[in-house]
């Protein structure tokens, strides 16, 4: 088994020490970044993606190699800046306003960087604005809006409505999800996209960027 | 030393058969004034009144055992309105006002949720996680109710360490529920990848008296639930507190359609099932209970 292959097991299973050392391994043997990035670790992500998608691991498996990735980020993140090589896309998330759940959030950033995006969390109980200004700042073209309770799920008009009222208008998209949310809910509000699960959140988030 | 527990709940189903537990809370307190963004349980101190008319609706409804408004306050989840310093003294009025609302012939059950930490990803350890349901748990004690609701659970080690610490602190009575979601295969898991058989196991062998299954769902699907749960762990009492059915959107607003009429419908199958304890969970109203009620109460 490849190096490479040997950090996609290894992020799979969840082991982060293992994976940490694997990428340090890479790098030493002289791997590109980009590819123990594309060919390690993100592909082991999407593993994982498909499976949870499936329902064949859970949220619990989905976190361990989120962790795992982090962990051989943090030896490659700088390589990546050296080499020059840019996520695919950077998108805001947060937990609209009036809602204080973060799970479902926390696991939609983790499933976008394991897409390989860049991710700025701007957190929960965020004003319509804030997920403007943070798109604004960090130049995103895509901003993601979750929301757990049917009663603040109707604020993510709000914030599809600040992004028309915006000089991002027509240059960004929005995503929502969410236990209560749907795809009629999406279409009826005029999001770009809606997402079932953290993994396909990850699908759409890549499609919607190419648009 | 482990501490001689109350038995209230079990020996009045021992006695009567099976029990009608409330419905909703949140939705209610909604319909009364509270905000999204809003701390629900502060409403047990800046609106007593309220809360207690809620608690009040329900006794009145016909339900047997009173849930409290505390389902979000372990310390952790009040700190996210600045008021976890507080949490003793609002769990403790949680209590005492679905007391008060009780009287001496229904029995209370203090609801305890999820902190919202994730251990696996060590959100938090599993002493802080101990220490807050403890906190709450004898504040619950001190306010008097018969007994804790472990509920809405999905992580089975979160969901021990909440039972470990009612067991360890408190006589109370511990009946816990896990929330389970019908997955792509046809099979019901907690988020958390949790089945109805693993979480009746684990949860009986931490020490509940009850376990069972509330929110996720509606009552027809609760059936299938009991049933597994029961097959794991035949003896074991279960409780079920139901969805008025499954969410659906209506002109950008998720309802909970189902009647109360039909929610009662399927509570003569939950019973044949083999559940002890049937009440509701988000969108159910008094007057869902008071169908429930009927349903259970008037049973030949």
């Amino acid at each position: 088994m490849s190096v490479l292959e040997q950090i996609s097991e290894n992020l799979i299973k969840g082991k982060a020490n293992d994976v940490k050392a694997l990428v340090s391994q890479a790098l030493t043997e002289g791997k590109k970044p980009a590819d123990i990035l594309n060919n390690g670790l993100l592909a082991g992500m999407s593993v994982v993606g498909a499976r949870f998608k499936k329902n064949e691991v859970y949220v619990p498996e989905v976190l361990i190699a989120a962790r795992a990735m982090k962990f051989g980020m943090e030896v490659l993140k700088p390589k990546l800046a050296e080499a020059g090589v840019q996520p695919i896309g950077t998108v805001v998330i947060g937990t609209v306003k009036g809602d204080l759940h973060d799970i479902g959030k926390n696991l939609v950033g983790m499933m976008l960087e394991g897409a390989g995006l860049r991710v700025v969390d701007v957190g929960i109980n965020v004003e319509s604005e804030k997920f403007i200004e943070a798109a604004k700042q960090n130049n995103a073209t895509l901003i993601g809006v979750s929301a757990l309770l049917t009663t603040t799920m109707t604020n993510m008009k709000g914030v599809v409505d600040a992004l028309k009222a915006s000089s991002l208008a027509g240059k960004a998209k929005i995503m929502v999800g969410g236990a209560p949310v749907t795809q009629a809910f999406c279409n009826e509000i005029g999001a770009d996209g809606y997402a079932a699960d953290a993994a396909s959140a990850a699908d759409l988030a890549k499609s919607l960027l190419k648009k | 030393m482990e501490k001689h527990r109350k038995r209230k709940v079990c020996e009045r189903i021992a006695k009567q058969g099976v029990l009608v537990s409330d419905g909703a809370w949140g939705t209610m307190l909604q319909t009364m004034g509270l905000k999204p963004g809003d701390c629900p349980e502060l409403w047990c101190l800046e609106h007593r009144e309220k809360v207690l008319k809620v608690a009040r609706d329900y006794v009145a409804a016909g339900a047997d055992i009173i849930k409290t408004n505390s389902f979000g306050g372990t310390r952790f989840k009040l700190d996210m309105y600045g008021q976890g310093k507080r949490a003793a003294e609002i769990n403790r009025a949680a209590a005492e006002i679905s007391l008060e609302a009780a009287g001496t012939d229904r029995l209370v059950m203090a609801s305890m949720g999820p902190t919202g930490k994730i251990l696996v990803m060590g959100d938090v350890s599993e002493d802080d996680l101990f220490d807050v349901f403890s906190e709450q748990a004898v504040a619950f004690e001190k306010g008097g109710c018969d007994a804790c609701l472990v509920e809405t659970m999905s992580a089975l080690d979160e969901a021990a360490l909440a039972v470990r610490a009612v067991r360890q602190n408190t006589r109370l009575e511990i009946i816990c529920t896990f929330t389970f979601e019908l997955n792509s295969k046809g099979e019901y898991r907690s988020m958390m990848g949790v089945s109805p058989k693993d979480m009746a196991q684990a949860m009986i062998r931490e020490g509940a008296d009850i376990v069972g299954a509330n929110c996720g769902n509606g009552m027809e699907r609760m059936t299938e639930i009991v049933r597994q749960i029961r097959q794991a762990a035949p003896k074991c009492l279960v409780a079920i507190n139901a969805n008025a059915g499954l969410p659906v959107n209506l002109h950008g607003k998720t309802v909970f359609q189902e009647t109360p009429e039909i929610t009662a419908g399927f509570v003569p199958r939950v019973i044949a099932a083999g559940a002890a304890v049937i009440g509701g969970c988000c969108g159910t109203t008094p007057e869902h209970i008071a169908a429930i009620s009927r349903v259970v109460h008037n049973r030949a």
